[in-house]
């Protein structure tokens, strides 16, 4: 298990790797989405009092779901950077804050969206919508205070310590419409329980929501790959890899 | 585990454990201002401010709407199965109010105890159906009701 561990410390063997995973990463993510859209949004059912606006329930979930899961691994991987200083760590963190910060305003944005004819309001501040919103501001501080500082070990000892304080939000997000009162309404799309939807409304929101992860790992494989190469591009595997003309 | 590492991992979890007690605290001590609005039950038992702006929330109950039928004035009780509240509303309301439905609304508590709202926001509940399994549902609750109506015209006629 650590020798596993340590190899994921090579920037050189994860780009190997990340190569070879991508095109299935983006061929499977984006047929399990678009199965899953083209079934949620033209196939599935009307709902009995939303109608149809009920269905872009199949684009605000796996936003919000991404949100916060990209939070959590960043979270983790902060961790591993301030205790084992592993330099891909950092890279990770770097590479999906940005992603992170789209998919919290996606959420934020369809939730407006829906919130408008089913609530009667584009916002309100409940504590799920106020503790999202500041979900996508942590994601902007964590973007800004790479940015803003020149030296990457600094920098990424910074950052790592500012995603681990921002983790407390994350239970805040998850709870907040169990702990106190809320327009918002409690989870329809749970991994641990029965849904309270009916399966014809389920499966397609599933497919959406993996095909979404899986794009998401392609999109970090990228990435990562982008930063790897300007990070090592005094080394010599990066030399070859230009001179072979990126094969 | 290599010893600094695991000094290092020991104060992050500090940091961390630390920081969630501080912010379970924090929340707790606000967990008031952070409920958006006020049950019935906690309105009836004198929690809420009098004449002063907040949010009342709770379930529409059945049969009591009524709507005037010169202007846009609605009066509807609110109720949470333990207290209700009567609401006085002058405006549009959203799609999805309807008897039995839940509603978060804005408003003041008058001297009188009636809660005069100047928006009334719709809340929905975590389950979504196809029209044809909530018709077929409501067909069956009615039908347990009239099983039981029966039930009872047979129990007091009995003798």
């Amino acid at each position: 298990m650590w020798q596993w561990f340590h190899k994921l410390g090579s920037p050189k063997w994860f780009f190997g790797i990340a190569t070879r995973l991508m095109p299935w990463l983006l061929i499977g993510g984006l047929l399990l989405l678009a199965a899953g859209l083209v079934w949620g949004l033209a196939f599935a059912p009307k709902d009995y009092l939303q109608g149809n606006s009920y269905r872009i329930i199949f684009i605000h979930v796996p936003s919000a779901f991404l949100a916060q899961s990209i939070y959590i691994s960043m979270a983790v991987a902060a961790l591993v950077t301030l205790v084992w200083r592993m330099k891909l760590a950092d890279v990770f963190v770097k590479a999906i804050a940005p992603v992170g910060l789209v998919f919290t305003f996606l959420a934020l944005f369809t939730g407006a969206v829906w919130g408008k004819p089913t609530w009667g309001t584009w916002w309100v501040w409940d504590a799920r919508l106020t503790s999202m919103l500041i979900l996508l501001f942590l994601y902007g501080g964590v973007i800004a205070l790479d940015r803003a500082i020149n030296d990457e070990k600094s920098a990424a000892r910074a950052v790592a310590v500012l995603v681990l304080v921002g983790v407390v939000n994350i239970p805040i997000i998850k709870y907040s419409v169990d702990w106190w009162n809320t327009l918002h309404q409690p989870a329809t799309f749970k991994l641990t329980e029965k849904p309270t939807m009916p399966m014809e409304m389920w499966l397609p929101l599933l497919l959406s929501v993996l095909g979404l992860y899986l794009l998401f790992g392609w999109l970090t494989c990228l990435r990562m790959k982008t930063e790897i190469l300007v990070r090592e591009q005094r080394t010599r595997w990066v030399k070859e890899l230009v001179l072979a003309g990126g094969k | 585990m290599h010893p600094i590492r695991k000094k290092r991992l020991t104060i992050v979890l500090f940091l961390v454990a630390g920081l969630a007690i501080a912010v379970g605290l924090t929340t707790y001590a606000l967990r008031q201002n952070i409920n958006l609005f006020y049950d019935p039950s906690d309105i009836a038992a004198g929690n809420a401010p009098v004449d002063v702006r907040i949010r009342a929330g709770g379930m529409v109950e059945e049969g009591s709407v009524i709507r005037d039928p010169d202007s846009l004035k609605v009066e509807f009780r609110v109720t949470d199965f333990a207290a209700s509240l009567q609401m006085e509303y002058v405006g549009i309301l959203p799609d999805l109010f309807a008897e039995g439905q839940g509603v978060v609304a804005m408003g003041r508590m008058n001297a009188n105890g009636r809660f005069i709202a100047d928006q009334v926001l719709a809340k929905h509940d975590e389950q979504y159906m196809p029209p044809e399994v909530a018709e077929a549902l409501e067909r069956a609750s009615r039908g347990q009701h009239k099983a039981a109506d029966l039930e009872k015209a047979a129990e007091s006629t009995a003798y």
